[in-house]
Order: structure tokens, then sequence, then C-alpha cells
């Protein structure tokens, strides 16, 4: 009953409109509009481009400049962000003064150009001066763009520096997986065909720099120290994309990524800076990847270089070899004693589990 | 001459075709009339512009209205509607997917090529008919296989495809990783391929028409701007659909055959699968070498059209003709150069990097020179507004804001932060999507006339306008400061993230304005269908323009001029010209029947003219 009367209602009106048109087109050929030159409305047209032109540059300046309920710039919370942003800036300045004054002469001439009865228009078929210098100069500008762009971007992309800390972040649906280096700092090497349901990373126990490898639930970040991502992912494309670090680098299976720099700022401080007590910092992933891509998150937390210190050696304490002991029996025969020994495993229940486990496994 | 002889035959041959009834069939299903295939690509991008806008409909009521319960999409959208009344987050990648797939490939490649370069090329290069009827024919008929396959896909049990309109794999390669890659993305490469050869059997036919069948004095350097923009945008179709085509290939033997171009290392759904060696890269690669060139293939006719159209109706000539013809050059040579700007945080080399925003950012000179052309040949004008130039001029602002906008994209730096946001809808929604989208509007308000012998209503088309543009600038400029925010796009929802919990409100407005725009383009299609029937009639040459199409009969019949094709005698844009006595001289006016209004050098060419005909004489 409802949808007839809705699709009554729709019809009348559909009606009303289409009698108003009507009626409209009658008076139009009454008073011979068709033989006009031009459109009767010509002035209205011209007029309400003017008026669209300025309502537009209000709202334009308005909301750019606080308008918003919200502000729409994340505070920034790494080194290079702070250049990337001014860059972001310059050119919003040069291009926001050549989009208002663009504008300002299209809608303008269009206004005060409109036809008049006894006008003539101007017969001006090309001014090579005048092209020459709109190709010169948006060149050169350009020019400028291009040149402190790729500077940045050529610190960005350069090596990490050598102390920086090494991180592995492993994009799946639909979350993250990060992995530490352990007590020697370095990543142990990985292979697809050794992820399973528990071993999600695919953590390769034939190299021994993996032993002491630990995978926390956050991702946690010392600041002001230069943090490098190697990123990688297992199933889709996905991307590591973290906007108040201004990072963001693809996640691509069976193709190593990475991307570093250097958070300035402690998920403290930035509760402090924009007056959020619940302020965390998320890892959002930037590339569509399936179903779950909308809330593929993964927290981070920045600590002081301290802080940071003492959580790592803690952390240290228990790799994952250590919390799944039943992996020692991937461990090639001559280095499982030195992977009892730098993960941990050293307590007699531990090894006799674990020679438990290699009985079942080879029997 | 040999361009003389052939039109003389064609000439010939067409007499004894009009002797006879066309059937229904051959006159308006399997028809080589070029003006009738223009027509059919017309009215097929009308109709996948109304899917392809529906769907996005659907998903700005979900972006705006997170709450919202949509059980009375049920019935179009039957188990894509969950239990609680939501859209299923999955059909929602469908949605985006295919909506991009739809508007980017149907309706503004097809619908606006298709129909204006098959319309344009032989009236205003004074043809009668494309170079290879039978080619064109062949080549609407393989549009519309695709897009029947399309279409089809659209309905089937596991949803099109789901992977975004670029389909990267790993993720369009693996039915394990999303529904839509099994049988839905299957149709889509299926179709895709029949779409790229009806592009390309298109395409060969503009640029051989293009070249030889041009009337006599037609040549290069008077020809209107619409057919150097569509020819050169035939040529990058020609260049680049095949790469799509060679990744397309190499996507199905991944998908069917086992092979592993694009696969490595992957571990899904508890199985770790065979594939190594391969690199989603390379289709990347091989996807933006058509992807890019494919903007200006979009954008380009609609330039052509704008050209025209801003031209004929400030009553002027082009500012900087040549100029044009240079940048529209240039734009098409650098097209093929820039493809990995789309690629800077996907992992390639970074030294890639500095090079393609190098080549990027250059391409914005003659992206700039167009629109400070545009604007001057407004400067001390005589405009008239008909809808026509009101889209066209609005086609130039959207062209501007959109376009400034990619200095801050193009620039691998700043592109960290703004790669896949908001900021990038924002920017080729307004540059390549609303700006080509008007740039067709303009061509149809302003060359309806000639297709139907009918004028499209004013003051609908007025009404049509307003909404369109303001409509369009409300939706996509929020957009920019979401995207400056750091949203992502292709997300379902903000829910889950705290950073994106905010702007609510702004994209609630945005989805209302997405609805208005949407409900505007019905006044268009009734205006279209009414006008075609009850239309005012239209007179021989509606808008006082210079170019050949208008001095065929109001409704050309097969073969386009009754009598001899007009020869040619000058450029397309002699508005205004001091002396005339009236604003406009048609080409097919010589030089030596207005001596009033010659300049120097056209004094000369008009003694040629004279000395000449006494020859023939």
């Amino acid at each position: 009953m409802t949808y007839l009367v809705i699709g009554l209602a729709v019809l009348l009106v559909l009606a009303i409109l289409y009698a108003t048109f009507r009626v409209a087109t009658l008076v139009g050929i009454v008073k011979g509009e068709g033989s006009k030159n031009v459109p009767s409305s010509n002035k209205l047209q011209a007029s309400l481009l003017v008026v669209f032109l300025i309502l537009g540059l209000f709202g334009f300046f308005y909301y750019s400049f606080g308008g918003l309920d919200e502000s729409f710039v994340n505070p920034i919370a790494s080194e290079h962000g702070v250049a990337t942003d001014r860059l972001f800036w310059i050119t919003m300045g040069l291009t926001g003064f050549v989009f208002v004054v663009t504008q300002i002469f299209l809608f303008g001439f269009a206004y005060k150009y409109q036809f008049k009865e006894n006008g003539q228009a101007h017969f001006y078929p090309h001014n090579d001066n005048l092209e020459k210098i709109w190709t010169i100069v948006p060149a050169i500008v350009l020019a400028v763009l291009i040149f402190s762009g790729w500077r940045t971007w050529v610190d960005i992309t350069s090596s990490a520096p050598e102390d920086s800390e090494k991180i592995e972040i492993m994009g799946y649906q639909y979350s993250w997986a990060v992995r530490y280096g352990g007590n020697d700092k370095k990543l142990g090497d990985y292979d697809y065909q050794k992820i399973d349901v528990v071993n999600q990373s695919g953590i390769d126990f034939s190299d021994k720099a993996s032993f002491d490898d630990f995978i926390p639930t956050r991702l946690y970040l010392p600041k002001g120290r230069p943090v490098l991502l190697q990123i990688r992912a297992r199933d889709v494309i996905h991307s590591v994309y973290q906007p108040h670090f201004r990072l963001q680098m693809n996640a691509v299976p069976g193709m190593p990524t990475r991307f570093w720099f250097t958070p300035t700022k402690t998920t403290e401080e930035m509760r402090v800076e924009t007056g959020n007590p619940e302020f965390d910092y998320e890892l959002v992933c930037n590339k569509i990847c399936g179903k779950g891509h909308f809330a593929m998150k993964y927290m981070i937390e920045v600590l002081e270089p301290e802080e940071y210190d003492k959580w790592y050696a803690e952390a240290s304490q228990n790799p994952w070899l250590k919390q799944n002991s039943d992996y020692l029996a991937h461990v090639p025969e001559e280095l499982q004693e030195l992977a009892r020994i730098s993960s941990g495993i050293d307590s007699e229940e531990d090894i006799e589990s674990i020679d438990n486990t290699i009985a079942s496994i080879n029997y | 001459m040999s361009v003389a002889d052939i039109t003389v035959e064609e000439h010939l041959a067409h007499d004894d075709h009009e002797h006879h009834e066309q059937s229904f069939i051959s006159k308006y299903l399997f028809t080589t009339d070029h003006k009738m295939i223009a027509k059919q690509f017309l009215l097929s991008g009308i109709f996948w512009a109304i899917i392809g806008g529906g769907l996005s409909i659907i998903f700005r009521l979900q972006l705006g209205f997170p709450d919202m319960q949509l059980e009375w999409l049920r019935p179009i959208l039957g188990k894509w509607i969950t239990e609680g009344g939501k859209l299923d987050s999955e059909f929602y990648l469908a949605l985006v997917t295919m909506h991009g797939t739809i508007m980017v490939f149907f309706v503004l490649t097809a619908g606006l090529s298709g129909t204006f370069s098959n319309f344009l090329i032989p009236l205003q290069i004074g043809a009668r008919d494309m170079a290879s009827g039978f080619m064109n024919m062949l080549s609407f008929w393989m549009f519309v296989v695709a897009s029947i396959i399309m279409f089809i896909s659209l309905f089937i049990e596991t949803g099109p495809a789901a992977g975004g309109w670029t389909v990267y794999p790993p993720l369009s390669a693996l039915p394990q990783a999303i529904q839509g890659s099994g049988l839905g993305m299957t149709m889509w490469l299926v179709a895709m391929v029949f779409f790229i050869a009806s592009q390309l059997l298109g395409g060969i036919n503009y640029i051989t028409t293009v070249i030889n069948l041009r009337t006599e004095g037609m040549s290069f350097s008077r020809l209107p701007l619409t057919i150097w923009a569509f020819f050169i945008t035939a040529v990058i179709g020609l260049l680049s659909f095949p790469v799509l085509f060679a990744a397309a290939l190499l996507l199905v033997f991944d998908r069917s055959f086992g092979t592993s171009f694009y696969l490595s290392e992957i571990y899904i759904n508890g199985e770790a699968l065979p594939n190594v060696g391969g690199s989603p890269i390379l289709y990347q690669h091989l996807f933006w070498f058509l992807g890019h060139p494919e903007v200006y293939i979009v954008i380009l006719p609609a330039l052509g059209i704008t050209s025209e159209v801003i031209s004929t109706n400030s009553r002027k000539p082009i500012f900087g003709y040549k100029a044009m013809i240079g940048s529209i050059m240039a734009i098409a040579f650098l097209s093929f150069v820039v493809w990995a700007h789309h690629m800077f945080v996907t992992g390639m080399n970074p030294f890639l990097g500095s090079i393609f925003m190098f080549l990027t950012l250059i391409i914005a000179v003659p992206s700039a020179v167009k629109a400070f052309n545009y604007i001057t040949t407004l400067w001390k004008g005589n405009i008239v507004f008909t809808p026509a130039m009101l889209f066209s001029i609005g086609m130039v602002s959207f062209f501007i804001s959109g376009g400034l906008t990619g200095l801050f994209l193009g620039n691998s730096a700043v592109d960290i932060t703004l790669h896949d946001t908001y900021f990038v809808v924002a920017h080729f929604h307004l540059v390549m999507g609303s700006a080509a989208f008007f740039g067709m509007l303009a061509g149809i308000y302003h060359w309806f006339p000639k297709m139907y012998g009918r004028m499209l209503d004013n003051r609908l088309g007025y009404i049509h306008f307003w909404l369109s543009f303001v409509g369009i600038y409300l939706v996509f400029f929020p957009l920019h400061y979401i995207g400056i925010a750091g949203f992502p796009r292709r997300y379902y929802s903000f829910t889950s993230f705290d950073a994106f919990s905010t702007f609510g409100d702004l994209n609630a407005f945005v989805s209302i304005a997405a609805i208005i725009t949407f409900g505007a383009q019905f006044i268009f299609i009734f205006n279209f269908f009414y006008s075609i029937y009850r239309g005012r009639k239209a007179s021989q040459n509606p808008w006082k323009s210079n170019t050949l199409e208008w001095t065929t009969p109001v409704n050309p019949g097969h073969g386009n001029w009754p009598g001899a094709i007009p020869t040619v005698y000058r450029w397309p844009y002699d508005y205004s010209k001091p002396g005339a006595p009236d604003d406009f001289i048609p080409q097919h006016i010589p030089y030596s029947q207005t001596p009033e209004s010659n300049l120097e050098y056209e004094k000369e060419l008009a003694k040629n003219e004279e000395a000449s005909k006494v020859n023939e004489e």
C-alpha cells in the first residue's frame, strides 16, 4: 500500500513537471524564441556564472581556512613528513593561486564578453609572444617543483642508516604481523612454503638468525631513531599506510619492499597534541585487498627511546621459538643446540617436551 | 589525385544505393552508415552511464549513511544485502570496480569517441562515410558483445569483478582471495578483449579516414580541432590498447593455465601456491602503459569538442590553433612516458620514480597552454550561452581544478601521503571523469540538431547544466579535504579506524549532492528522447558554425551530401573577421568571394583560386 502511494505521488509529480514543461514550451513558441539568434536567457546565464564564481570562491576559502568542523590536516609525526608537507603546502600555494586566477578569468570573461546586440568579437587568432610566455612560465615553475620534489624523494628513498631498527611487517588478509630481530637484532629468513597455522610469518628455522626473533602484538617504535620497515605480503597486495608518519609503501607478495623513517612524537605526546587521550597510531591498509580491506588495522605505539629499549629487552626474553617450542623440530640437527640457547629454551621440562615432539615427528 | 577518384567512385556507388528502401535491420541494427553507428554508440553510452552512475549512488548511500537500512534494495541486489539490511562489504568493492570499468571504458571511451569520432569525422572532413563501413559496424557489434558479457557479469552468483577497475593481481587472479575474482573476473577479461578489438577496429578506421578521405582543400592545417583530437586519440588507442590486451592475456594464463607471470610466493587459505618468480608489478606496468594514455583517450576528444563549441559560441577564432594542435600532440606523446606515476609507492625502483615524476610534471605544460588558450578565446568575444557553451565552460573549469591537483600527485614525494586516498578520487573525477563527461554533453547539445534534425530544449538544458555543474563541484571538491585527512579510497566503511572517525557529515553531504546530480541527468534523458520526436525543427546551420557538417541537409542521408562534396578553402575558425558582413565564414566559401575581409596573404590565395578556376574552364 505504502509503495502504491509513493508510486502514485511520484507519478503525479512527474505529470506536473511535464505539464509545466509543455506550458513553458508553448509560451516560448508564442514569444518566438526559436527564431532568435541568442537564447533569451543569455544574460541570466552570464550572471549565474559570476554568482557561481563568487559563491564558489567564498566556499573554497571559508572551508579551507577553518570552516570545517574538523581539521583536515593530520599532525606530522616523522622527520621526512616535515619535508613532504612543506612541498605539499608550497604546491598548494602555487596551484591555489593559479586556480583562483584562472577561474576568475574564465567566468569573468564569460560574463564580461557576453553577447551584445551590436557587439563584434575581436578577431584574435594568435599571439606568439603570449603563448611563449604561458609555455615558459609554467615550465619554470614546474622545474622548481620537480627539483624540490626530486631532492626530497631521493632523501626519503635513500638507503636506511646502518643503525636503524629493522622491523619486518607482513600484510595478510586481513591484518598485519610484525617481527623483530631479537637479541642479535637480525631478522631470520622466511620462506612462504613454511607458513602454517602457527608459523604465520613463515619463519625459516634453518637460519640461525631466526631463533631469537620475536613477534609482538603491536608495532612498537622508538622515537627519534631511524626505523627500517621490511615489508612483504603473504597473499595479495596490501599497502602499509600511516597518515601521521606520512608513510606509505605497498606490500607485494614475492617482492619485498622497504621504507625507512624516523618517528618524532611518542603516542603520549600525540595524545597531548591532539587533545585526544584515546589517540593511537593506526597502521592502515591502503591497497584494495578483499572483503575486510576496510578493517585491516594494526596498532602502533611510539615510545621514548629508553622505554623502547626496556620493552625490547623484555620482549627478547620471549622469542617466538620459545613460545612455540614444537618448532624446534624444524631446526636442522646441527643447529638445535644453538637454537635452544639463543631462544632461551633451557629448562629441563622444555627439553623433554621438545624431545617428545621430535620423537613424535620422527615416527 | 587519388583522393578525388575515391570520392567520385563512392559517390556513384552511393547513388545506386538510394534507390532501394532499407530494411529495419540494415538501417538501424547492422548499419554501415557512420551517423547511425554514432547514434548506436551514443545510446549504448547513455545506457551504460545510467548503470555506472546508478552503481555509484548505491555505494554513496553506504558511504554517506553507513547506518541506513538498505532492505529496500533487496529486490535488485538480492543476497548482496546482508541479513541486517546492510550492503555486503565484498559487493561494495564490486560496485566500485564496475563503476570504474563502466565509466572509463564503456561510457567515456566507447560512448564519447565512438559517438563523436564516428559522427563528426566524415561530416567535418567532407567524406561520404568512414573508410570501411563494414569494419565500423564490426567495431560497434564487438562493443555490443563486450557490453552483454559485462552486463551479465553483474548478475552472476559470485558477483562481478571486485578487485578495483585496475584489477591488480594477485587479488584479481585468485578466487580464494575474493569471490569476484571467480567467474566475474573471467567475464570481465573476456568482455575487455572484445572491447579492445572494438576499439582497434574503430581506431584504424578513424585514422585511415582522416588521412585518406579529406575533401579537396581540407589540408591538415585546415582540420577542425575536433578532428585533430579524434585523430590523435585514435593513434593513442591503437598504440596502447594492445598492451592492455597483453596484460589481460597473461592474467588469463595465470588464472586458468597455471602460469606465474604475476604470481609469486603466495600463501592463501591455508595453502602455499606453487607459483614462484612472477611479479605483480609487471602487471601494473603493462596496465598503466594503457591506463595512463587511456586518460587522454578520454579527455582529448572532450577537449576537441570544447574547442569547437567555445570558438563557435564566442564568435571568435580559437586562440592559438597551431599551439592547440601542438599541445594535443605533446600530450599524446608524453602520455606514453608517464605511466609509472601511478606506481610511486608500489616498491618500484625509486630512481624510476624520479624519472617519472620529471616526465609527469612536464605534461602539465601543454595542458596549461590549452587552458590558457580557452580563456583567451573567451576574451573579447561576443559570447552566446547555449547549453553546449555552458557545458564547455564547465568542462574547462573542471579541467583546471582537477588538473592542478595533478601537480601534487605527480610529485612522488608528496604522493607518498596522498596515494590511494580520496585526494586521488577527487583529482581524477574532476579532470578526467567530469571534464570528459561535460565534453560529451557539450557535444550532444551542440550536434543534436545534426543528429536528429531537431533542437534540444534549451530551458531543460540550462536546468540540467546548473544542477550538474554545481552538483559535481559539491560532490568532488569536499573529497579533497577528506583525502588530505588521509581517508583511503575503496573503503566500505570508516568505522574501524579512529583516525577516520571524522567527516561523517561531509560524507553525507557528498552523497546527497551525488544523488541530486545523478537525478538531474534524467532531465537530460527526458529532453533527449522527447526532442528526438517532438523537439523544435532545426535549421541547417543553427549555431552559425563554419565547419562542413552544417553544409549538409538538415537530415543528411547516406553519403551525407546529396550533390558533390564541398571543396574547402579556409580554416574552420573565421569568426568575426574584420570587414565581413556576417560574423562567420564557413570553410567552403572561397577567398575570392570574400574580398572585403581577406588578410594580406589570403589575397594571394584568392588570386590563385581565380586562376585555377580559369584553368578548369
